[in-house]
């Protein structure tokens, strides 16, 4: 029955999400006469029923997760009734299927917020943006039905599930997966936003006003989906790496890196009514960019780590929904914003002149990404065979994305609409100094490479640069938003230091050694103590006791695990990994060679955690600045009634 | 040249959207090719691994279309494909083999349990043979006709639907 309520959920929404773009068709009609404030009203209700219905069907395949239902296909492929209960209900988006519908629940629930919370907007615009987004809806609801429904029956049913890849069973899965599509597909409402202002010629500082805090939720998200699967990438695959340029992970970055663009350009637009269609183009891109990912990942096109069943019925569903979309909000773009007029102007040392190269900067890396990702599939149609990783983006976008830390740090010193460039250099001083300091003792004297020591530098000054706005202000009298700035800045300042101190001195490791040998890695040593086998509630394991000294300090206990999982059978690493103020000791116990020599993998990493430290940071700054902005708007409509 | 800008995005899109169709209309060929297809067998002068078979010397791999077949006794498709290699053989086609990092008594085991079809086989333990065949993987076995030339490489194991095309290729190089 609740695969078949399921079912029924998901076959409503698809119809309420019919209705709907009906509905904002008439409603933005009847808006621009003066009248259909009625509809308005029946679309805002349809639009939360149809989030509410997705989000019952999500609800459903959940509880088929947890109860085991072994009657259906999707349970009996991806879960066990072994599995622990976390894993059970994470097991519901762990899946091809269970993915999309959770994707399409993100969407219809974020048309949803937008109907309920968003009063400024005109009318018009809003209703044209809701039809957007349930338009989008529509051919999302049409592939879960037609190609990946996530409630297909079996029959006979089997005993048993085959279980879930075991490098998905872990509390990482619970939480990654969520927190990224809500950032992804949250992403959805500013690209409807522009269709809407689009359709309605109504590009202006209030659409800007009312998209911002939109984006800035969903860019939230992007970042904590971005910064915890990094963590969870670097624990749970055991090569000690934190970023691999694999095409998903690029698929994550791409739609993060335009949507950081289109935060400041819509900021501009908000406050000076500068970059209009700049920041409608951003607006339409980032979405884009969601959806060139999901079809990436999900078409199975590109060769990745993140092993997805290649499968062309669905990529060419997708496919078509994005020529679809993209195609359709481009050509919309095309026609319609000549019709635009231009906003606001400014000099070039100014506020906006810095968001402006701030944005060029952003989309020359989103760029390099872009080309380095699909360049393979060039390739491909050229007859050749390659794959392009590390070096081609480390070589590309780093120079680019250190150019931007040295704008990060000049930005928010200038003022709107024109400054000096000697106020400017004034203001720098003690910043420069610093990162030169920083520079040299890192270069000189800890004898690192010069491209992490300029990082270091540049590292250093954004860090004392991004406080400088809250210099001679009242601290309590000073918004919000200038704080979730300053500690968005400080929190790329801290990743950007933990990036450059983890590739300028990080050591590795590698040894055979029996019991009771050691291993020297950095400041530690490391004892092999004993091998042992170890049980969990579905694997077992052999497991390391290694004693990590340094100096005359406690020592410190790790037990990395080579661990075995029956169901589906499968062997998995799970390093051992001790944090320290300082860095952290990152252990991997391989294979044995059959006469009492263990390999033992141990890498020194300092200062590595501050690069998720300072993603969180940037999150966090995210939140203030949301915090404050939906504040004042709401202070503002209050004064405004 | 503002009208230009203005499209250039839908047509930078429309550019994207076919390479991706493309893409996946017409997917990777993710494996790797020898060069050496089309040419003779390279200079290749391996012991034997078994006292019981003679090892290989390109020199000898002429007279008759034969298969070369890339094997381990640690691969587990070349188990898989040990059933059809013994009907090739039935078929009344030589096999010869290079074992891959192997040693005698694995590779005595592994025949003794999955049947053997090998005419000779040679020992390649640095994977040197291999390298020089173009080889990059187990189980891989190389066409050759009678002149000593490769004129096919078969990637993978070879499956039962795989025989009737080999049988007539080998025919064919007679």
């Amino acid at each position: 029955m609740i695969a078949e309520a399921g079912l029924a959920a998901l076959w409503l929404a698809t119809g309420f999400a019919l209705v709907q773009v009906m509905l904002a068709w008439g409603a933005a009609k009847g808006a621009l006469q003066g009248t259909g404030a009625a509809v308005m009203t029946a679309l805002r209700r349809v639009a939360v029923v149809q989030g509410m219905l997705a989000l019952a069907a999500f609800g459903l395949l959940i509880a088929l997760f947890v109860l085991s239902d072994m009657s259906v296909e999707l349970v009996v492929e991806n879960s066990h009734s072994m599995k622990p209960l976390i894993y059970k209900i994470a097991g519901a988006w762990g899946n091809h299927e269970g993915s999309m519908l959770l994707w399409v629940t993100v969407l219809a629930t974020a048309g949803a917020g937008v109907a309920l919370f968003e009063k400024r907007l005109a009318t018009a615009t809003l209703a044209a943006t809701l039809g957007a987004q349930a338009a989008i809806a529509i051919g999302f609801y049409a592939f879960l039905a037609f190609a990946s429904n996530p409630f297909v029956r079996v029959s006979p049913a089997p005993l048993d599930g085959r279980g879930m890849n075991p490098l998905l069973q872990d509390p990482g899965l619970a939480f990654h997966p969520p927190t990224l599509y809500l950032g992804y597909v949250g992403l959805s409402v500013a690209f409807s936003f522009a269709v809407g202002a689009l359709l309605m010629r109504d590009v202006g500082p209030a659409f800007a006003r009312a998209m911002r805090p939109w984006v800035l939720a969903a860019w939230i998200f992007l970042t904590i989906g971005i910064t915890a699967g990094s963590y969870w990438a670097y624990y749970e695959l055991g090569w000690g790496g934190w970023w691999f340029w694999d095409p998903v992970e690029n698929a994550s970055l791409m739609p993060w890196l335009a949507a950081t663009a289109l935060l400041h350009s819509v900021t501009v637009l908000a406050t000076r009514d500068g970059l209009r269609a700049w920041t409608v183009m951003l607006a339409v891109v980032a979405f884009s960019m969601s959806m060139i990912g999901t079809f990436l990942v999900r078409s199975g096109i590109l060769v990745s780590v993140h092993a997805f069943a290649v499968d062309p019925t669905r990529g060419g569903f997708i496919l078509a929904l994005l020529g679809l979309y993209i195609g359709g909000a481009l050509a919309l773009f095309g026609a319609r914003i000549g019709t635009v007029k231009q906003g606001a102007t400014f000099e070039l040392v100014s506020r906006e002149g810095a968001l402006v190269l701030n944005n060029l900067l952003l989309s020359v890396i989103l760029g390099v990404v872009f080309i380095g990702t699909l360049y393979p599939l060039v390739a491909q149609a050229a007859g050749v065979q390659l794959s392009i990783g590390a070096p081609f983006f480390e070589k590309a976008a780093v120079p680019v994305g250190l150019a931007l830390v040295a704008a990060t740090a000049a930005g928010p010193l200038l003022k709107w609409r024109r400054d000096q460039w000697k106020t400017l250099f004034g203001k720098l001083l003690v910043p420069v100094g610093v990162g030169v300091i920083a520079f040299v003792l890192v270069f000189a004297l800890g004898g690192a490479h010069w491209m992490p020591s300029l990082a270091l530098g540049l590292a250093a000054m954004l860090a004392v640069a991004s406080v400088i706005p809250l210099f001679r202000r009242n601290l309590r009298r000073t918004p919000l938003h200038i704080y979730g700035m300053v500690v968005a800045h400080l929190g790329i300042a801290v990743s950007i230091a933990g990036m450059a101190a983890d590739g300028a001195f990080k050591v590795e490791r590698l040894a055979a050694i029996s019991v009771e040998q050691s291993v020297t890695v950095g400041p530690y040593r490391v004892e092999l103590l004993e091998v042992r086998p170890a049980v969990g509630p579905n694997w077992s394991a052999l497991e390391a006791h290694l004693k990590a000294t340094r100096g005359d300090d406690a020592p410190i206990d790790l037990f990395p695990q080579q661990r075995f999982f029956a169901n589906p059978p499968t062997n998995t690493n799970e390093a051992a990994i001790a944090t320290l103020l300082d860095g952290q000791l990152y252990t991997v116990i391989g294979q044995g060679d059959g006469a009492g020599r263990w390999q033992i993998r141990a890498w020194w990493k300092p200062f590595v955690t501050l690069i998720w430290a300072g993603g969180f940071l940037i999150a966090l700054g995210g939140l203030l600045s949301l915090v404050g902005r939906v504040r004042r708007e709401r202070r503002d409509a209050e004064s405004d009634a | 040249m503002k009208r230009l800008l203005i499209w250039a995005p839908l047509a930078l899109f429309a550019l994207v959207f076919a390479l991706v169709a493309g893409g996946l209309i017409k997917p990777a060929d993710r494996k790797i090719h020898s060069a050496m297809v089309g040419k003779p067998v390279p200079a290749l002068a391996m012991k034997p691994l078994l006292a019981t078979k003679p090892g290989i010397d390109s020199a000898a791999l002429k007279g008759k279309p034969r298969l070369l077949n890339v094997f381990a006794s640690w691969c587990i498709p070349c188990i898989a494909e040990a059933p059809q290699l013994l009907k090739l053989k039935q078929a009344g086609v030589e096999i010869d083999a290079i074992a891959i990092r192997d040693t005698p008594e694995a590779v005595q085991a592994f025949l003794a349990r999955n049947g053997d079809p090998y005419a000779r086989i040679g020992d390649d333990p640095t994977g040197k043979a291999q390298i020089a065949l173009g080889s990059s993987g187990v189980p891989e076995t190389f066409l050759i006709d009678d002149q000593g030339r490769i004129i096919d490489q078969h990637i993978g194991d070879i499956r039962a639907d795989d025989i009737p095309a080999i049988l007539a290729k080998l025919e064919a190089a007679k």
